[in-house]
């Protein structure tokens, strides 16, 4: 059979409105000793719009959820003021709060609103910050998470990831009638949208650096193939059906290439490096070992994989310039797989094998490389940074269920992410 | 007339799904690689029902390997231990009277699938995949079996066999399948 690569673009049958029934619920595992009191008052809404989205509460539910914050029960607000004039400062700070945010959401035509917001520090009186927002309702949400990125800057100095998005792949049903689902939801879990649907795996979604596309790897016609799927059309691109392997893709920084696994007959696994538009092909690996799971550095000229050619797994590191020799990463323990590097490439996530289990360790790539193992669990794989750099996004097993879990990328915190229906795999954030 | 029915079904899903719902309900398109012929495996049911014994040689013309219910060709997947893609010993006549049944048909085609169980990390798991679906592959090659008969496709962990978190379920998953091409 001669496979060859060819661009298919199949619309829309695959993508469009439609909402998936799995609701994510986030439970908070540990979190911070530390974290920062901060009360989020209700906003004053206008009486029409009384059912209209409550602002105050996604803002608080989101600085929580980041581990970093302990918000204040609305039931222990003593008054709900909704400008600093109005503050008791006083009565706020023997509740403990550091911090308090203030707001109105105000009418500015009909299904249009002005949500304006300031937050002040409670023991200085200080204000830290005004702002006002403008939003249609299907918008508040988005306002919302804006809202709180802003508010988690300020304090935090660290720019907020709440306003952004995540992939995974969901799976419903047990073998042998699974369907398999790539989804984009916030990264809060809600809005999940299935983008892509199939009764043969799919996996390995990676996010175009312009946040506008999807590549995976689809087994539909029980053979894997690399698709490039554009997500404001569903338009999508067979960008690899190589006969053998077409796996792991990754995205150039520059959003023009593709790094992928490919397969010889004798089904040797290696990188290559794929232009999009010409399909010309570099080979990266040549080993008889598996080399797999590419990542890029931020400036397009390294290539982080994983590759067994010294026995087991481990992550190496080489230059895409010809005659490179690839540099071992990891040294500890006898699997070391899957690295994604964080925003500012100061840290390298991975999965290793400790106590016959598997985790999410980070490695420092700016001193000594010291190792960090973030958790805790058996089945901890896929990481993938938040664009912050905070967070990390990870696929894990709860009671027999694949799941999401967050950790931040100090380990401090943890969090997981339950499916009420599916199991859960592969996340990847999308980034800014 | 099953890919007569295919595209119907893909025209109309099509038609149907050309707007944006807004109700809750899924609904779910034909889905893309479900109508690709012969395409299940670990389904030995085949289209006759010949060759109820498993003698190769004067048996099922077409050689299928299917229409057998007993007898090593009706054995069509060979599994593994952990972390390993050397074929055990306990199948080495599975693998022989495939390679039999093969170079005696040389028309025909068969689909070396492989599969690990769920522990490590996706994409080298498909990696270990490929090493077992190879593995069998080499062993048919090396009893004559040409090249242009054996396919190989690794699945990893993404088409387990069994769910479980345990070594029951793990050493079911662990796993090459042999399908042949129709």
């Amino acid at each position: 059979m001669n496979k060859r690569f060819s661009c298919l673009t199949a619309l829309g049958f695959l993508l469009f409105c439609m909402r998936s029934q799995a609701e994510l619920v986030v439970e908070i595992t540990k979190g911070q000793a530390d974290a920062i009191p901060i009360a989020i008052v209700p906003f004053s809404s206008p009486e029409a719009a009384a059912a209209s989205f409550d602002v105050a509460q996604l803002v608080s539910d989101d600085l929580a959820r980041s581990g970093r914050f302990k918000t204040t029960d609305r039931k222990d607000m003593i008054e709900q003021p909704h400008t600093g004039a109005a503050i008791s400062f006083d009565d706020w700070r023997r509740l403990s709060n550091d911090y308090m945010v203030v707001g109105q959401m105000t009418p500015l035509a009909p299904d249009r609103f002005n949500i304006s917001f300031e937050l002040y520090n409670v023991l200085t009186r200080q204000r830290l910050l005004g702002y006002q927002i403008s939003a249609n309702k299907p918008g508040l949400r988005l306002a919302s998470h804006q809202v709180a990125d802003m508010v988690f800057e300020k304090i935090l100095g660290i720019r907020g990831a709440f306003a952004t998005r995540i992939a995974y792949i969901s799976i419903v049903g047990t073998v042998p009638h699974r369907n398999y689902r790539l989804i984009v939801a916030d990264a809060d879990g809600e809005n999940p949208r299935v983008v892509m649907q199939s009764n043969e795996p799919l996996m390995s979604p990676s996010w175009s650096p312009d946040g506008q596309s999807l590549a995976y790897v689809s087994f539909e016609g029980r053979l894997p193939s690399v698709y490039v799927q554009l997500l404001k059309s569903g338009e999508r691109q067979r960008v690899s059906a190589r006969a053998g392997v077409n796996q792991a893709p990754a995205w150039s920084p520059d959003g023009k290439k593709l790094a992928l696994t490919l397969s010889t007959r004798d089904g040797n696994l290696d990188i290559y490096v794929m232009d999009i538009a010409t399909q010309t092909l570099t080979r990266i690996t040549d080993d008889p070992g598996i080399d797999t799971e590419p990542q890029w550095s931020k400036d397009g000229q390294n290539i982080y994989f994983t590759s067994d050619r010294a026995g087991g797994p481990q992550i190496y590191r080489v230059g895409i310039q010809n005659g490179d020799k690839p540099r071992r990463l990891t040294f500890q323990g006898s699997y070391n797989a899957r690295a994604r590097l964080s925003p500012d490439e100061s840290q390298m996530a991975f999965v290793t094998q400790e106590d016959g289990g598997y985790r999410i360790a980070t490695l420092d790539l700016r001193g000594r490389g010291d190792v960090q193992v973030l958790t805790k669990g058996h089945f901890d794989v896929s990481p993938s940074f938040a664009p912050n750099g905070a967070e990390i996004i990870y696929a894990s097993r709860d009671r027999g269920r694949g799941v999401l879990a967050l950790v931040s990328a100090d380990g401090r915190v943890q969090e997981r992410l339950v499916s009420s229906e599916g199991e859960l795999q592969e996340p990847a954030w999308a980034p800014f | 007339m099953k890919r007569i029915l295919s595209i119907a079904l893909l025209l109309a899903g099509a038609a149907l799904l050309s707007g944006c719902p807004k109700k809750h309900n899924v609904i779910e398109p034909p889905s893309a690689g479900s109508q690709v012929p012969g395409s299940s495996s670990g389904d030995s049911a085949s289209t006759s029902g010949r060759g109820l014994n498993g003698d190769a040689s004067t048996q099922g013309a077409d050689g299928m390997g299917g229409a057998y219910t007993t007898g090593p060709l009706s054995k069509k997947v060979i599994y593994f231990d952990f972390d390993k893609s050397e074929i055990r010993p306990e199948f080495a006549e599975t693998v022989t009277a495939h390679a039999r049944n093969l170079t005696s048909h040389p028309n025909l085609k068969i689909k070396l699938e492989g599969n690990t169980d769920e522990r490590g990390t996706r994409e080298y798991n498909i990696g270990l995949g490929e090493r077992r679906a190879q593995a069998v592959r080499r062993a048919m090659m090396l009893q004559g079996v040409a090249e242009s008969q054996l396919t190989t496709v690794s699945f990893g962990a993404e088409r387990p066999a069994v769910e479980g978190d345990d070594e029951a379920a793990w050493s079911q998953n662990r796993r090459v399948e042999l399908v042949y091409a129709p």
